[in-house]
């Protein structure tokens, strides 16, 4: 879908063929909602049913049951300990590192439970993304740092890594940044950039989702907005599920919110029906700031 | 301006009060400082004085002639070099296996701490009690004979814990985030802690490690019994031979010899010798340590 409408808007086109003007996005979002709200959804990215997460004693989520819808930025909103950066992890199975936990119920991504024995973590982490909510580059060169993930996923050809490095940093509106000092340390550029490097480290394994955990909490308002552009133009190409404690960030970004409570799902529908015309009053509560 | 605190008298007693117990507590501090200081310096001070006197190119490249009382101290500077070579050998890989295993893999719980305990009490064990170990082992139960072999594994045994707890901090001191980061970007857990890990543990790690080495090489007691010989007019050829080594040499020196003040010049110099080995491996320690830090700062 994206690749056509791309090649039929003669803003957003390059000479490559790759999508770089940010302002030209911006300016194509509304037409980008409406195809959005046209489109069945006639397939379900990640389904979760009667998922339950406990650490040691204390229940962290409790019975949600959600769909995810591909190609749409889903935000997670909700206070502070609601459970929404638990939900985020367990889609990616980073909770397990963590001694103690507990979990009923399923989660399916693409239509496998990736808590059933048989699955492969390592695979799964490459399909499904996670950007910290702090950057976290490695102490490596920038190249190295985009090129990591291929590499350990036995990727070794130079030509290929370089294509896939540059392929990787252009998605994530870095390259042109970077394209001339790839050999410097990563730890050198500033936190925003960092983090779409970051978000290009993840872009480079050709994840199918993106989990995002606060990816704007650290950095300023111009690097955020960056981030929400970026995020934007992914969401035509990628699953991108997003936590925030920024409301304003989750109505702009988002087609879908899900809103959590004491580690149950309150609420989960458009973005526009959520912020608008809430069904749960706790949902309507806490959009209009009465707490949280 | 009238002035309104009544306190202010008070405040400016507890002022004073808290400046005096400042200055008293730097002093302190700065005495300490001196006295150890002080105590390096009259070591250093004295055996570089009387054992410098001997030191010439023949006393570094001799074996000892004629019942120990001339030549030089070769056979044992190259027997120290040797045995000190061994203890890397045998305390290295298995420190820092042992660290990686204990710190990246092993589950935090009953048996870990168990590990760490009987760790902390190894380091705690005296050295001698190495030596009767060493004896017991590898001398007698794995038919070693008193030999480098023997000696070097003591020696490794007896570093181990340093190195262990010396990775192990190497360790724990690289950030969290590096871990999940790779994680979630699908390394497996050696991927992972091959590749983020231990590249900025590893200046950490060898610093430890010198400095574990470089005590071991002074030891006397764990060599004492496994394979140090008292005196031997030529150099060891295999693993399995006996050599002279630069503490108990000293130790001889100083202690064992029918003329013992005659002798006391080269114990001096072998003293001096010792000390110059120890401390080339100290800095070393430092240099490595310095340039991996820089090479890591770029990147």
């Amino acid at each position: 879908m994206t690749k056509s409408k791309l090649e039929k808007n003669p803003v957003l086109t390059e000479s490559k063929g790759k999508l770089i003007s940010l302002n030209a996005l911006n300016e194509s979002r509304q037409h980008e909602y409406t195809q959005k709200e046209i489109k069945t959804e006639k397939e379900v990215k990640v389904k979760v049913n009667d998922f339950s997460f406990y650490y040691s004693s204390k229940q962290a989520l409790q019975n949600v049951n959600m769909d995810i819808a591909p190609n749409e930025v889903t935000a997670l909103i909700g206070p502070s300990g609601c459970g929404k950066t638990t939900f985020l992890r367990t889609i990616n199975r980073m909770n397990d590192l963590i001694p103690g936990t507990r979990l009923e119920g399923e989660v399916i991504v693409s239509g496998q439970n990736i808590y059933h024995p048989a699955v492969d973590v390592v695979e799964l982490r490459r399909k499904v993304g996670l950007v910290f909510q702090q950057p976290n580059p490695f102490p490596k060169s920038i190249y190295e740092n985009v090129a990591y993930g291929p590499k350990i996923h036995g990727k070794k050809k130079r030509t290929l890594l370089d294509e896939i490095v540059e392929e990787s940093l252009q998605q994530a509106a870095l390259w042109d940044e970077v394209k001339d000092r790839l050999k410097d340390s990563a730890l050198s550029l500033s936190g925003g950039q960092q983090q779409r490097l970051c978000i290009a480290r993840v872009l480079a394994v050709r994840p199918e989702i993106i989990l995002m955990d606060e990816p704007t909490s650290a950095l300023d308002p111009v690097a955020t907005q960056r981030i929400e552009d970026l995020i934007r133009k992914l969401s035509s190409g990628y699953t991108i599920i997003i936590v925030t404690h920024n409301m304003q960030q989750a109505a702009r970004i988002s087609d879908f919110t899900a809103f959590f409570l004491l580690g149950e799902l309150v609420e989960c529908g458009k973005t526009a029906q959520i912020f608008t015309k809430p069904k749960d009053t706790r949902t309507e509560e806490y959009i209009t700031g009465r707490f949280g | 301006m009238k002035i309104l605190n009544p306190d202010l008298k008070k405040t400016n007693t507890e002022q004073v009060h808290r400046n005096w117990t400042q200055t008293a507590a730097f002093l302190c501090l700065r005495l300490s400082l001196i006295v150890v200081f002080l105590i390096l310096m009259v070591i250093l001070y004295d055996i570089t004085k009387k054992g410098i006197g001997v030191i010439s190119w023949l006393f570094l490249t001799e074996a000892p002639r004629t019942g120990m009382t001339e030549g030089g101290i070769f056979p044992a500077i190259v027997g120290t070099f040797y045995v000190t070579l061994i203890a890397t050998l045998v305390a290295v890989p298995l420190g820092i296996i042992t660290a990686i295993y204990l710190n990246e893999y092993a589950l935090q719980g009953r048996l870990n701490r168990l590990i760490r305990i009987s760790l902390r009490n190894m380091a705690g064990v005296p050295s001698i009690v190495f030596g009767l170990f060493g004896v017991a082992l590898f001398v007698q139960r794995m038919g070693f004979r008193p030999s480098l072999l023997a000696a070097g594994m003591t020696l490794g045994l007896l570093t181990l814990p340093v190195t262990v707890t010396a990775a192990e901090e190497a360790l724990k001191a690289v950030p969290k985030s590096y871990r999940e980061g790779g994680l979630a970007l699908g390394a497996t857990k050696w991927q992972m802690v091959k590749s983020l890990v231990l590249p900025p543990a590893v200046p950490g790690m060898l610093t430890g490690v010198i400095l574990g080495l470089s005590r071991a090489a002074g030891e006397t007691a764990p060599i004492l019994f496994t394979g140090a010989a008292f005196f031997l007019p030529y150099l060891p050829d295999s693993p399995f031979s006996q050599f002279m080594a630069l503490p108990y040499h000293l130790f001889i020196l100083a202690t064992q010899h029918h003329d013992i003040s005659g002798v006391r010049p080269l114990a001096y110099g072998t003293a001096f010798v010792l000390l110059v080995l120890v401390f080339m491996l100290n800095l070393s320690a430092v240099l490595l340590r310095y340039r991996y830090r820089k090479q890591i700062k770029q990147f």
